[in-house]
């Protein structure tokens, strides 16, 4: 196969936390004003999405710049939950919409994509433990990584013959308990006093490992649902997730393949880096646990430099950054759908 | 504007085609899937129309043409043919005195075929044809880097052409589905490659086979 004659660009988010933050745009550079002082000067170029965390001001100019350009403008809450999106009209594809609508109302359709999504999660969630696994000089612990391993192997051997959603939801709902019960050992044991993962817990979060994974899943599932806006697909109609309204079920299945490899293992080495410390956790009364300020700066920093990172896709052949594999899937989603391709194959980390 | 206000008179009419753009000729002479992923699916047709148009208006705009005294230069004129169902642009049309018509059409590409821009130009003096109800025999090619011009005669197999182009384009467009990758030189340069994805489906036995392996732990990934 040829090297890819497709060049990728990483659509650069600008992400904008401080509170009472003013982003207008000068010229073609978007201006970050702080106290009336200017803090950031970025070439409108450089910017593929503009994410406000909060109470952020931005200017009707650069408002109107953004949808021109195709860029989209997203507002988040202060703790990084979706709230909503200003997005320019390049999403017209309304035959790939119907072809969406389409599979999702032939059982079969929905199945095959929702299997291919699920295979896709076992098989990175798997590699995680694996190599987790390799790296510790535990052999207890890397025996229980490995025996964890084996058993999402036989939940992956039996996704092929989940009759329906409900069964694969189960086998999947069974392997994440079982995933979520080792992922802690991937944690250094000089780091565990502060971080354990007593399992997964959401809404909200009650220990400093699940507060980083729930922040980084929310940061994922933006990536995941501009990359299905852009090429025309409709975040909302899923094949694994069910449909309820507000809720971007599709950037949710496409999701699910990217957790394991993008968000935990990424959660993993901050931890074990330090470069996330008790200080950057806020504990409330009652039990939950959230990233404060300046440790979501710190996420988000981190973040921004993984997806330049590269990554060899194995399908391509071709070495992508990781900020554009939700894009990549996301195309060959639709091509699918189009009737291009035999079915959806997800992205597979190498082992 | 013109081309909704068409749409809508031609969509009140039963049978009578969508109008099709005059630079779907073009984009299907290129690559009859890039016509399709443009004016069927839509996808990412702005960012492909802009930066063409932006290159060609570029040229449109610089000075020095040869502007006879008494010639009328229209630039970026709206065109449309009800009978042929086409809508689209000019370049840059010539009114001459005695009534003349001359639709010119700018080039600024190395390796183009000139058959394809003839036929785009005969699609051109089509629609004057039927806009001022008078006939226009002649066109011209200019081509930026030679700063040569060319003069075209709209003879009659150039008419057929145009005619041709349209019913193949409209059969692909009608039926809904996207025509297989031509997967070679032409990918290199087309801006819809990303989207497209031509070697991937290009490959499709490995990608089945990848397909196959799955749901299996022990089979490599693709
Ligand atoms: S990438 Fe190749 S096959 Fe696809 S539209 Fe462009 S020229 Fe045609």
């Amino acid at each position: 196969m040829p090297a890819s004659q497709t060049t990728y660009q990483v659509q650069n988010s600008l992400y904008v936390m401080t509170p009472g933050a003013y982003v207008h745009l000068d010229n073609t550079t978007v201006r970050i004003e702080i106290e009336r002082e200017t803090r950031l000067r970025v070439p409108l170029h450089h910017v593929g999405s503009l994410v406000c965390f909060g109470n952020i001001m931005v200017s009707p100019a650069l408002m109107h710049r953004l949808a021109d350009e195709g860029k989209s403008l997203i507002l988040l809450d202060s703790s990084g939950r979706f709230k909503a999106r200003l997005e320019g009209p390049v999403s017209g594809n309304i035959l790939l919409r119907q072809a969406q609508y389409r599979a999702n109302e032939n059982k079969n359709g929905s199945i095959t994509i929702a299997r291919a999504i699920i295979a896709g999660k076992l098989r990175n969630s798997r590699s995680v433990l694996l190599r987790g696994a390799r790296e510790t000089q535990n052999a207890d612990e890397s025996a229980q990584l490995t025996a964890a391993a084996e058993s999402l192997a036989a939940s992956l051997r039996a996704v092929p013959g989940s009759p329906d959603l409900d069964s694969l939801r189960g086998t999947e709902g069974e392997a994440a308990r079982r995933y979520f019960s080792v992922l802690g050992l991937i944690v250094k044991p000089a780091m565990r006093e502060h971080f354990s993962l007593p399992g997964r817990s959401r809404r909200p979060p009650r220990d400093r490992l699940n507060a980083v994974l729930s922040f980084l899943y929310s940061m994922l599932m933006n990536d995941c649902r501009s990359a299905l806006e852009s090429i025309g697909l409709d975040p909302q109609l899923g094949f694994l997730h069910a449909v309820r309204p507000g809720r971007a079920a599709l950037a949710l299945d496409i999701q699910e393949e990217f957790r394991s490899i993008l968000a935990d293992r990424f959660a993993l080495t901050l931890i074990n880096r330090s470069q996330l410390t008790v200080k950057d956790f806020d504990q409330r009364e009652g039990g939950s646990v959230l990233l404060n300020d300046q440790g979501r700066r710190a996420v988000v920093a981190a973040w921004q430099e993984r997806k330049l990172e590269e990554i060899t896709h194995p399908l391509l052949e071709t070495k992508v950054p990781i900020g554009i594999l939700p894009f990549v899937q996301a195309r060959v989603l639709a091509r699918f759908l189009r009737g291009d391709l035999d079915g959806y194959l997800p992205f597979l980390a190498k082992t | 504007m013109l081309a909704s206000v068409y749409t809508t008179a031609a969509s009140d009419k039963v049978g009578t085609p969508d109008p099709i753009a005059i630079s779907a000729l073009q984009h299907w002479a290129y690559c009859p899937r890039q016509c399709a992923l443009i004016h069927q699916e839509q996808s990412f047709a702005d960012n492909l129309h802009t930066a063409r148009g932006q290159a060609v208006h570029h040229l449109v705009d610089q000075p020095g043409e040869a502007i006879k005294a008494g010639v009328k230069i229209e630039r970026s004129l709206p065109l449309w043919s009800e009978r042929l169902g086409l809508v689209g642009k000019a370049d840059l049309v010539e009114i001459h005195p005695d009534g003349a018509i001359l639709p010119v059409e700018y080039k600024h590409g190395r390796k183009r075929q000139a058959r394809h821009d003839d036929i785009q130009l005969a699609a051109q003096a089509l629609c004057l044809e039927e806009m001022f109800d008078r006939p226009v025999p002649h066109g011209a090619i200019y081509h930026a880097s030679s700063h040569r011009r060319r003069e075209v005669a709209i003879d009659a197999s150039l008419r057929a052409a145009v005619s041709e182009a349209l019913t193949a384009i409209r059969t692909m467009l009608a039926s809904g589905r996207l025509p297989p990758p031509v997967n070679d030189r032409r990918c290199r340069e087309c801006s819809l490659a990303e989207l497209c994805q031509p070697e991937l489906i290009a490959e499709r036995e490995r990608f089945k086979r990848a397909l196959s392996g799955l749901f299996d732990p022990d089979s490599e990934a693709a």
